[in-house]
């Protein structure tokens, strides 16, 4: 179809997953609406809509904790501020701890959370039951509890950001690969593979292909990707596993959707960091043992799907949020490790923020990418 | 009732009941793959993994955009190719 082509913009957006909607959605909420994003397929096809869709607020780190609380606050809004539902349901996180060091890390993480106004607690076996009536756990030695956390439909979530970013006159370019990048001392435009446009400023929203897309503008981000397995089953009737199950020690997420179907995942040995998007059968094995042996009355549930997707890894699994500081004008939000959908409602807004004030509601000074050269990480001790 | 409005009634997909309507209204809005349709209203990710309305999807995308349906991206497959009980794939069989 013929499509008006843009020579030039206020802002490029290289990627239409969370992160390039909700930045394109909330720079235009803030008056620049000259923003054009580059997605190499479809709106979500990348990263986001592979994503087990967990949202929550239950971390170890201080910016993390900040960031997830916020997240969660704008996501429990943002049916009314975007006018699409998203599939949002909250029915926590129970975090579940098969290792005395790791259940006093849990109690160390919700002490912290606690402090930065997360009401997450530590629960008892009984209390877990309770919270997730088909569970057994009886090789757990703790839980922990956040009732806020829960799930958001990335496809829907991410729809709903474009589709509102649309109609406040950003341009997406779906089918359109970013080559190139212009720099001259700054940022001057971008090379695609359907022409170039000129452009000052340009973000890189590129997920698993970020560091490559740094790159192009002579930025070396020290991420790499690495793929991993999920399974989807038909639906079941709703409360078999109303919360998500989370170990750290287990390797293991599992959550019922909204809908009644299960998804469930976990962080095999080998990450594969080919970029391919494979499946394998022995995850699937895996995995159904898993379920089976967590929640034992799902053995007659079917598995009806299997994918896979890639985690940008950072080095301490915190993204970079930021402008450059050796290319003007080269922004990035990118290196999610795993957690760019939950996070994608703030990240967006506040990089936004820095683009248009310079400065961002919440302060991420930190989450520049000279901390690994600094030797300043920020380890996050809670992913799966 | 007019026919147009008759066949915007139609039950396209039945796994997660999507009509024609909406079907034709995403596509209107720039939606016009497969995979765009799979994600915002889950045609596909049912039980019967699209058996039902790929086909027909795909004609009505061929329709609206004008172009051989032989040029419409079908979209993903994903495995496995007929739903499985988590118990038979759990089982142990020569071990891991």
């Amino acid at each position: 179809m013929a499509e008006e082509w843009k020579r030039s913009a206020d802002v490029v957006i290289i990627g239409a997953g969370i992160q390039g909607c909700s930045i394109a959605y909330n720079l235009a909420k803030l008056g620049v609406k000259d923003v054009v994003v580059l997605e190499k397929d479809t709106p979500t096809a990348g990263s986001t809509g592979r994503c087990a869709a967990g949202i929550r607020a239950q971390w170890g780190t201080k910016m993390n904790c900040q960031l997830g609380l916020a997240s969660l606050e704008i996501l429990e809004h943002l049916h009314e501020e975007l006018g699409m539902d998203i599939g949002l349901h909250q029915g926590g996180y129970l975090m579940v701890a098969y290792k005395e060091s790791e259940f006093e890390q849990l109690k160390k993480n919700v002490a912290l959370q606690n402090s930065l106004g997360i009401t997450s607690r530590v629960v008892n076996k009984e209390e877990a039951y309770e919270i997730c009536p088909t569970l057994s756990a009886e090789d757990a030695v703790g839980f922990t509890y956040h009732h806020r956390d829960g799930h958001a439909d990335p496809f829907l979530t991410t729809i709903a950001y474009h589709k509102a970013a649309s109609e406040k006159g950003v341009r997406f370019y779906k089918f359109t690969e970013c080559t190139g990048i212009k720099v001259k001392g700054e940022v001057k435009g971008v090379v695609t593979t359907r022409g170039e446009i000129d452009t000052p400023v340009v973000v890189d929203a590129a997920g698993p292909y970020s560091q490559h897309i740094a790159a192009m503008a002579g930025i070396k981000l020290p991420f790499y990707s690495e793929r991993h397995e999920i399974l989807v089953t038909e639906p079941v009737e709703f409360g078999v596993c109303p919360c998500m199950l989370m170990s750290f020690s287990g390797n293991y997420y599992i959550q019922q959707r909204p809908i009644g179907s299960i998804i469930a995942g976990c962080s095999p040995e080998g990450h594969p960091e080919d970029y391919s998007l494979g499946n394998t059968w022995n995850f699937l094995e895996h995995m159904s043992r898993v379920i089976v042996k967590l929640l034992p009355k799902l053995g007659g549930v079917r598995v009806v799907r299997q994918w896979s997707g890639m985690y940008n890894m950072s080095p301490d699994k915190q993204p970079v949020i930021g402008e450059s500081k050796e290319v003007k004008g080269f922004y990035i939000s990118a290196g999610f490790s795993g957690h760019g959908f939950m996070f994608g409602p703030i990240s967006g807004k506040l990089l936004a923020e820095l683009i248009v004030t310079g400065t961002s509601s919440i302060p991420i000074d930190v989450l520049n990418y000279d901390r690994f050269e600094r030797g300043e990480l920020i380890e996050e001790p809670a992913v799966v | 009732m007019t026919e147009e409005e008759k066949e915007r009634n139609v039950i396209v997909c039945r796994c997660e009941e999507i009509t024609m309507g909406e079907i034709r209204d995403w596509i209107a809005r720039g939606y016009d793959t497969f995979d765009e349709l799979k994600h915002i209203l889950r045609v596909g990710m049912g039980p019967c993994q699209g058996r039902g309305c790929r086909e027909i999807i795909l004609r009505e995308i061929a329709k609206m955009k004008n172009v051989p349906i032989t040029q419409v991206d079908p979209g993903t497959f994903r495995p496995p190719s007929k739903p499985v009980k988590l118990e038979l794939l759990a089982k142990k069989e020569g071990g891991e």
